[in-house]
């Protein structure tokens, strides 16, 4: 007789066994594997450096030297947009991970020591999160002065508030758990109960949402660029060349064309992979 | 409830103290001086001293935050370095053409996107469904600035229907509100159809079709209204953001709203200006989310019996959580 076991999966394979049945969310995983692709070896994949110029061949159609034509200085605008996705993408992991490295410690201290530090830390949050997010962003990168890295600053300030607030909550319910009573028995130091016990069992949510913020905080780099807050030129970034492209937008749709589809396919395949990771990590939505 | 509220608005004061503060220091940190730029590159040394005295940018930090905060309290913003106009005039003169934007755009969104996701949710794993779902992931995920771009390119550069540029007749709030509606209407229906599909699957739908109710109001009048309380949250919060996104637009449409003008003085350090117009939006979005805080515990019972219990229970310490906040 021949009993089936069902094998006995770690908590990683669950998650990429319920992620991989969502047919969107895997095909955005492997778009956001080709964009980080083509953003590290970009040097090897566009044609032409990105500041290269040719100015007796500006605006020139999309042709077999220049596959999507060229800019007002002749620059080719594959190889820039392929450089663009190097600019792009740090702009919106950048911020990303500072945002939630900022929030996740603001967030555990204040949700491990409660009482008056707790409170002290999240009415300084709330200072910061009472301002709408992209005026924030605008605000500080405006003050700090236009620059890939004090965009970067900007937007990750304006996104610690929300990831500071989320892993707070989930710290507060695992504070009580016996385990945490129990490495306080033996003494061990607050650092090391944060790091090892709480924040490895209250991270789970803060993960998704982070994976989640991914999308809005390349549209966010992308507008303060746009606005000439972020990447300055000749940087290739996507956002810059839409704001460099909209003047000539009359005659060279294609300027602005391009780079905003580059943004909307990459936002598009970070929020897939990101919606994917939550329904498979969110056991209420099992079936 | 009113103990609550009043407590909220309470807390209002310090956190946008802290506000006008960090505000403040910023702006301090800050290359670049205001004086000099008013004055361009032929400014002798003196001019540019005697104007920095004149404007006050030679008290130390604390005199002037002092001072603007006493003249917060009177109501009075301070004076544009440039136009030389009252802040506080300027900001009601602009302030509508923000306010009009953003409350189309949101009436455009919300019109748009719970409907769709109502659609959604009833053809749950239809080719409706995923269509809608695809449709409003390539919205959310779309530039919204570079949406108004192609609009302008269509609508007024090649077809001529629309203008470009500034406000003149109806005409120029189309473009301005579709492209700053987009984005938030497609939340919107993505927040719909998830809560919608949590509320179809409750026992009471069950039993409202089971009593022989129509399918129609089996969704508009039962399901529907439970859905519509986490969705109130959703509204809020994007209002609140588009008024931040409410900067951009303005900016591409040249219309002369309260974000152009807040964006113009960063790009020209004048600090007055920047101070009170972040203190004016702070405010706004701070009371904005008590608002929803105050809806939401009106729509939902389970809410509002949760604060008559707080208030039973506050020896205890028992306060229900600001819901609008876990919405951001």
């Amino acid at each position: 007789m021949e009993i089936k076991v069902r094998k006995k999966r770690t908590a990683f394979g669950e998650t990429w066994h319920q992620f991989k049945k969502n047919r969107f969310a895997v095909a955005g995983l492997i778009v956001v594997g080709l964009v980080i692709l083509v953003a590290i070896f970009a040097p090897f994949i566009a044609p032409y450096p990105y500041d290269k110029q040719d100015l007796l061949n500006s605006y020139a159609g999309p042709s077999a030297e220049h596959l999507l034509g060229t800019d007002k200085f002749g620059r080719d605008t594959f190889s820039r947009l392929i450089w663009g996705s190097r600019n792009s993408l740090i702009m919106g992991l950048g911020c990303v991970a500072l945002g939630s490295i900022a929030g996740i410690t603001i967030g555990s201290i204040a949700g491990y020591f409660g009482g008056k530090t707790d409170n002290i830390i999240m009415r300084i949050m709330d200072v910061f999160s009472c301002v709408p997010m992209l005026l924030m962003c605008v605000v500080i990168a405006a003050i700090l002065g236009p620059s890939v890295r004090n965009a970067i600053i900007a937007i990750a300030i304006s996104t610690t508030p929300s990831a500071a607030r989320l892993i707070r909550a989930n710290i507060l319910t695992v504070r009580e758990k016996e385990f945490v009573e129990a490495a306080k028995a033996i003494d061990a130091g607050s650092a090391h109960i944060i790091l090892k016990h709480i924040i490895p069992n209250a991270i789970a949510p803060t993960i998704v949402s982070t994976t989640m913020n991914i999308g809005n905080s390349i549209l966010s780099g992308a507008t303060l660029s746009f606005i000439g807050l972020g990447a300055q030129p000749p940087l290739a970034e996507w956002g810059c060349m839409l704001s460099e492209g909209r003047n000539f937008m009359r005659e060279h749709m294609e300027l602005v064309l391009f780079p905003g589809i580059c943004i909307m396919i990459t936002v598009l395949a970070f929020n897939l992979f990101g919606d994917g990771l939550r329904d498979a990590l969110d056991p209420r939505l099992k079936n | 409830m009113i103990r609550y509220v009043l407590k909220r608005l309470l807390w209002m004061i310090p956190i946008l103290i802290g506000v006008t503060l960090i505000v403040t220091i910023l702006l301090d940190l800050t290359p670049g001086d205001p004086a000099r730029q008013l004055l361009g590159n032929f400014a002798t040394e003196e001019q540019i001293e005697a104007l920095r005295v004149e404007l006050g940018l030679n008290k130390p930090l604390i005199v002037r935050y002092l001072k603007f905060m006493a003249g917060v309290l009177k109501g009075n913003l301070g004076i544009s370095y440039f136009t030389h106009e009252s802040v506080t005039f300027e900001i009601s003169r602009r302030f509508p053409y923000t306010l009009l934007l953003v409350v189309i755009s949101m009436l455009i969104a919300i019109i748009t996107g719970i409907p769709t996701g109502v659609y959604a949710a009833t053809h749950q794993y239809t080719w409706k469904d995923n269509m809608s779902i695809v449709l409003s992931l390539f919205c959310v995920s779309m530039p919204s600035f570079w949406f108004a771009l192609i609009l302008v390119q269509i609508f007024s550069t090649k077809l001529g229907w629309l203008p470009s540029l500034g406000i003149d007749s109806w005409k120029s709030w189309v473009m301005p509100a579709i492209s700053g509606a987009i984005g938030y209407s497609a939340t919107l229906a993505r927040q719909t159809r998830s809560s919608m599909l949590e509320q179809i699957r409750q026992d009471y739908v069950v039993t409202a079709r089971a009593k022989g109710q129509t399918e129609r109001k089996v969704i508009y009048k039962h399901a529907l209204k439970n859905a519509l309380i986490p969705i109130i949250v959703i509204v809020g919060s994007v209002f609140g953001a588009s008024l931040g996104g409410a900067v951009i637009s303005e900016t591409i449409y040249a219309i002369p709203g309260l974000g152009n003008y807040t964006l113009s003085a960063l790009t020209s350090r004048d600090y007055p200006v920047v101070q009170g117009s972040v203190l004016f939006f702070a405010t706004l979005y701070s009371l904005i989310i008590l608002l929803i805080d105050i809806v939401f515990a009106y729509v939902d019972p389970r809410i509002k019996s949760q604060y008559s219990r707080a208030k039973k229970k506050k020896e205890r310490g028992a306060e229900p959580l600001p819901a609008g906040r876990s919405a951001q």
